[in-house]
């Protein structure tokens, strides 16, 4: 009995070890892709942003900080804060109602509403800049009246957010629009026969159901709005102190040959991009887990 | 509660899900929808629950015409197919959803809404599950919780769209066992779908056997199975044989060249033998015998080339000595006839 026991699972390995054997590579072969892979990284992203830091730092502590009293590096930065702090609890709000509209009902017009959507992924920021500068600028459809009404929008911090809002607004609803779509009505009818309102339904149901989405979102969103410089080059005029957002201004400073300034401006925002990293990964793991959870929910149905 | 169903119209584009559907249901019961996918079981459901609305018609709970309520207002408890349990919520807070959302002047107390849940936790003997969330059950058990969650709202009816579709065998047996008692208790005026006939037999008050967007036949289990109103009725409740016929002075002949009558005969209701007798049998070929279970059941080809499936028990079976491939007589105990029209 016992023989022919341990024989059975010499027949049958678990199959996870199976698989991993039919679809490996010999260890050389993995050893390279790997080896290249992290060359490659190296190269192209590990030592620039040494360099970054590298130079920021090169006149010491001190200057590095010193950097950041300088009050037209100060109004970039207050300048960014208030950009992305502006476009992105928009784009929220345009996202979810956008993402909740595609994926919840049937409409005419829904796969150009998805189009549209997606057009500032397609189009240059350069371009995307020239659309406000066509609008709104002096030669613009609306500029003489705008003018005439004292309104300044292009070369002025209206500009500025109008750009940020609209190359950063796919984000959020390309994020959740996946989302909602695979979660179907089901549990919105169910709270709906439950008595609750379409208000209840959302923030109690869908919301709940979507947060790590949106979260993901959010922080793709927020990190485009602060690193934007095409389109807000664009239409920011580059008035030294007044719309100047952080990219611009450590252009401005580069062209000026204050290389260490520059470079100092440079290691906050590559900064806010590894915090990004850090915050999207952990996003990340979180709704992973929650995916997964999903999935045992479904693939699970024994009695 | 009442629920009557007057003359219900409902269209999808070029698609007639529902035709001039009347259904009067009576307090208390619990009734099965019952017909093949895309016969608009579904669609009359969700048009009751105002989860879907009627082209034309209306729909009135014990005569109060609530056609143009939305589904919160019409306090209907809904069970889905696949459970719809909110799942970033734990057992608890599911079935105290329907409580918590109410205005705060309608809203129970924290006590109230604690001892409710509990109260229903018992009913669906899950009393110790309650912190847990919809992806750690089994599908049995969501489903009594969606059931529990439904009912934590004190519904006027409960409606059950194929609540038990999702589970396996074993488990689709328990739990509408469990249902039929859970009725007998609770007493709410009940509508299930299903297109398990067996299931909307046993469970079911009463069957309206739906097809083509229109009700067959709306009678009690036994009616619809022993007298079955149409052809399409006597066929979708069980196995049957097709044969065509004819109708001379109250005798039925089986005449495949005849096209004025449809003879259905269930496989149980066909004999075996090996001589003729009575005035209506057939000759037929055996061709292939399983004899695994209650009933022997028999593969043959008529004599005009047409299969013919025939069910006898195993005391006949063994008297007979049957084998494959042997030329025997087939003697209809019982035909149902059917004048050929468009519905079949």
């Amino acid at each position: 009995m016992a023989g022919s026991a341990s024989a059975s699972i010499r027949i049958a390995p678990p199959s996870g070890y199976v698989a991993t054997q039919a679809t490996s590579e010999p260890a050389v072969v993995r050893w390279l892709l790997t080896a290249a892979a992290l060359l490659f990284l190296g190269v192209f992203l590990f030592i620039p942003l040494g360099v970054v830091f590298f130079t920021a730092f090169q006149k010491g502590i001190a200057f590095y900080f010193q950097t950041f009293q300088d009050p037209d590096t100060l109004a970039a930065i207050r300048l960014t804060l208030l950009a992305a702090g502006i476009a992105v609890p928009l784009n929220v709000v345009f996202g979810v109602a956008a993402a909740w509209v595609i994926g919840k009902f049937e409409f005419l017009g829904k796969g150009l509403l998805i189009t549209l959507i997606d057009l500032p992924f397609s189009v240059s920021p350069v371009v995307s800049g020239l659309i406000y500068v066509l609008l709104f600028g002096l030669q613009g459809l609306l500029g003489p009246w705008l003018i005439a009404h004292g309104i300044r929008i292009i070369f002025a911090v209206p500009g500025i957010v109008l750009a940020t809002i609209f190359v950063t607004f796919p984000f959020v609803a390309r994020e959740l629009l996946p989302m909602i779509q695979a979660q179907g009505n089901d549990e919105e009818e169910a709270a709906l026969t439950l008595g609750a309102s379409g208000w209840q339904t959302f923030f109690r149901v869908t919301l709940p159901n979507v947060k790590w989405a949106l979260l993901y979102g959010v922080i793709l969103c927020n990190a485009r709005a602060m690193g934007e410089f095409g389109a807000v080059s664009v239409v920011s005029g580059h008035i030294r102190g007044f719309t100047d957002t952080m990219p611009l201004h450590i252009e401005i400073l580069y062209n000026d040959y204050q290389f260490v300034a520059a470079f100092a401006v440079a290691s906050l925002l590559a900064l806010l991009a590894l915090l990004t990293l850090v915050v999207k990964s952990i996003v990340e793991w979180k709704s992973g887990q929650q995916l997964k959870q999903q999935i045992r929910s479904d693939g699970e149905e024994k009695p | 509660m009442s629920i009557s169903v007057r003359n219900i119209t409902k269209t999808f584009g070029h698609f007639t899900a529902l035709k001039n559907i009347d259904l009067e249901i009576p307090a208390g019961q619990l009734v099965a929808l019952l017909g093949p996918s895309g016969c608009g079981k579904t669609t009359l459901l969700r048009i009751i629950a105002g989860l879907e609305f009627a082209d034309a018609g209306t729909i009135q709970f014990d005569g109060q015409d609530i056609t143009d309520q939305v589904a919160r207002e019409r306090r209907v408890g809904f069970v889905f197919q696949h459970y719809a349990l909110f799942r970033h919520l734990t057992v608890f807070e599911n079935i105290a959803f329907g409580l918590r959302v109410r205005p705060r002047s309608a809203r129970p107390s924290k006590e109230e809404i604690r001892a409710r849940v509990h109260e229903l936790l018992r009913l669906i003997q899950l009393e110790n599950q309650a912190g847990r969330y919809p992806s750690q059950l089994s599908g049995g058990q969501r489903q009594r919780v969606a059931l529990a969650r439904a009912l934590a709202v004190q519904p006027k009816v409960l409606l059950l769209d194929e609540p038990f579709g999702a589970l396996d065998a074993k488990v689709r047996q328990e739990l509408r066992r469990w249902l039929r008692q859970l009725h007998d208790e609770v007493h709410i005026t009940s509508v299930f779908v299903t297109h398990d006939q067996e299931e909307a037999l046993e469970v079911a008050d009463r069957v309206a056997v739906m097809n083509q967007g229109r009700i067959e036949q709306f009678d009690s289990p036994d009616e619809v199975y022993n007298h079955p109103a149409s052809s399409f009725v006597y066929n979708f409740l069980g196995n049957v044989n097709l044969f065509h016929g004819r109708v001379d002075d109250g005798t039925t002949y089986i005449d495949e060249s005849a096209s004025g009558h449809l003879l259905f005969v269930r496989p149980h209701l066909l004999e075996i033998a090996r001589e003729a007798s009575g005035p209506t049998y057939f000759r037929a070929t055996t061709k292939h015998i399983n004899s695994a279970g209650p009933l022997v059941k028999v593969e043959a080809v008529t004599e005009w080339g047409a299969p013919v499936h025939v069910e006898l028990s195993q005391e006949r079976f063994q008297a007979l000595h049957l084998v494959k491939d042997e030329a025997v007589f087939i003697i209809p105990k019982d035909i149902a006839v059917f004048e050929k029209n468009g519905d079949s």
